[in-house]
């Protein structure tokens, strides 16, 4: 399926806008959408673990040793719910 | 050979659906066109055709399930009614937008309230905007011909849009008459199979169907969908052609009834305009050049042709079954009016609204209209040109 993209004319976009592909929310960036952001304060994390099962976007990547890195910021919404979650003061929100 | 039968209306529809054999029919009931999933369902339940009935629990259910089984690859129909399609008015406009090309037996009727259960166009008039072919039919023989064509119509490749055939609540849904109907195998091949070329159930091609459609899609998908009722003109009439070919009965954008040589006319849709043939001829009987045109495509609206049509005339009438209630005259009138408009050919025009919730339309009152259009055609001048006829009002 070609690119469709906001300079693709009427006549080379699929009909209904359907797209023939799977998975392709990930091309869908929905960082933009935030206004404060949670910053990840490594030295007080102790990789408890109970901050990315609560992201409702699956924005707190966890590496092959189960621990958590830094936040994906393409689809983090800023909603601050993994801050509220955190028992150490390890992520904290900050104005955009 | 046709078969000859006599059928009401929704037996009509239902036969038609019948033959057509679709894949889904997901409806809910609602007078007066509950008869079509009622007589379907027999069908269902006797094996005389394989489709998968959803007795669903609304409209808004109906015509979900109907975009449901579209997109998978399915060909999908239902019936409805007056306030079953106001409930089904959100998944109406989704049917459209995603390009499905469902076909709806919409028997009309007035959209309540107070509470009314009889046949007006109330309930077409307010999805006229929603994307759907419209087609309209004077009798239980149109029905049935509307349906038998509609697949062909909805599905071509230049087109992917749902359309609906309309026909009037109890007038012709309820009433019996002499109809040809076609062989169930000449239908199949009239109809063909439907084979899409994207559907969700397509195991080799995983798409996405509906997707969000922000600030920078939007409007490109509305003209593409503008665009295919645009090239559904050219497909009308090539149906009917083939249609015509099969059966000897032919369809355009409208039937011009002693059009040609007329003087005064009324435009109007559905059972009326066998009313209105009546009076042609008892007036032309009196040597009045009395003449009709008779809406059939109602959605795309033949714009060119419809004023061409009416062009010679000296004074047009056009008939709503439908009051919009804007005080500037009924859908069918805007639309008839704004087309002569467009094309530059002026004609003095004066709107009716009559027949609302199933008020009776009557022959005489369809020649007080042609009086009227004499007098306006020797004056030609339009005092009022938004009228009713069959209003009850108190002596002046």
């Amino acid at each position: 399926m070609t690119n469709i993209n906001p300079n693709t004319p009427m006549e080379k976009m699929t009909p209904g806008g359907d797209i023939y592909n799977s998975g392709n929310a990930r091309e869908f960036k929905t960082g933009d959408w935030r206004s404060i952001k949670p910053v990840f304060l490594s030295e007080k994390c102790k990789q408890c673990g109970l901050c990315f099962p609560v992201c409702p976007d699956d924005a707190i990547p966890v590496n092959k040793d189960l621990k958590r890195e830094d936040f994906n910021y393409d689809y983090c919404k800023g909603c601050g719910v993994c801050a509220k979650t955190c028992p150490f003061g390890a992520i904290e929100m900050k104005e955009e | 050979m046709s078969i000859r039968e006599r059928l009401s209306g929704n037996e009509a529809a239902a036969t038609a659906m019948k033959q057509i054999n679709p894949d889904v029919v997901a409806a809910f009931p609602i007078t007066p066109s509950t008869e079509i999933p009622q007589y379907f369902s027999t069908f269902v339940a006797n094996g005389t055709v394989d489709t998968e009935f959803v007795a669903v629990e609304s409209e808004h259910s109906a015509m979900s399930a109907c975009i449901g089984a579209e997109s998978a690859g399915a060909r999908a129909m239902t019936a409805t009614s007056a306030n079953g399609l106001s409930l089904m008015w959100e998944m109406i406009y989704i049917a459209s937008s995603l390009r499905l090309p469902i076909v709806l037996s919409l028997v009309n009727r007035a959209v309540s309230g107070p509470l009314n259960i009889h046949n007006d166009h109330s309930d077409a008039m307010g999805v006229r905007d929603a994307g759907w072919i419209m087609l309209f039919s004077e009798n239980n023989q149109e029905a049935y011909d509307n349906t038998l064509m509609a697949h062909r119509i909805a599905e071509h490749e230049s087109v992917r849009l749902p359309l609906m055939v309309c026909q009037d609540g109890f007038i012709t849904s309820h009433s019996i008459e002499n109809i040809e109907l076609e062989e169930d195998e000449k239908v199949k091949e009239f109809v063909g199979e439907y084979h899409p070329e994207h559907y969700l159930l397509n195991q080799k091609e995983p798409i996405a169907v509906g997707p969000l459609d922000v600030q920078s899609y939007l409007f490109e998908h509305k003209a593409q969908q503008a665009e295919a009722m645009k090239n559904a003109k050219k497909v009308i009439l090539e149906v009917a052609k083939d249609f015509e070919k099969m059966t000897g009965r032919k369809y355009g954008f409208f039937e011009e009834y002693k059009l040609e040589d007329a003087e005064v006319a009324v435009v109007c849709m559905n059972s009326t305009a066998g009313t209105t043939k009546h009076v042609v001829d008892e007036l032309r009987s009196k040597g009045i050049k009395a003449g009709l045109l008779k809406l059939r495509v109602f959605r795309p609206f033949p714009v060119e042709e419809i004023a061409e049509a009416l062009s010679h005339l000296k004074a047009i009438a056009i008939l709503d079954k439908a009051d919009s209630l804007n005080a500037a005259g009924g859908a069918l009138f805007e639309d008839v009016t704004s087309a002569m408009y467009v094309c530059n050919k002026h004609v003095p025009a004066v709107n009716y609204v009559y027949g609302i919730g199933g008020r009776d339309t009557k022959a005489d009152d369809i020649e007080k209209v042609y009086e009227d259009l004499l007098e306006i055609s020797k004056s030609g001048k339009v005092e009022n040109p938004f009228r009713y006829f069959g209003l009850r009002k108190e002596a002046k």
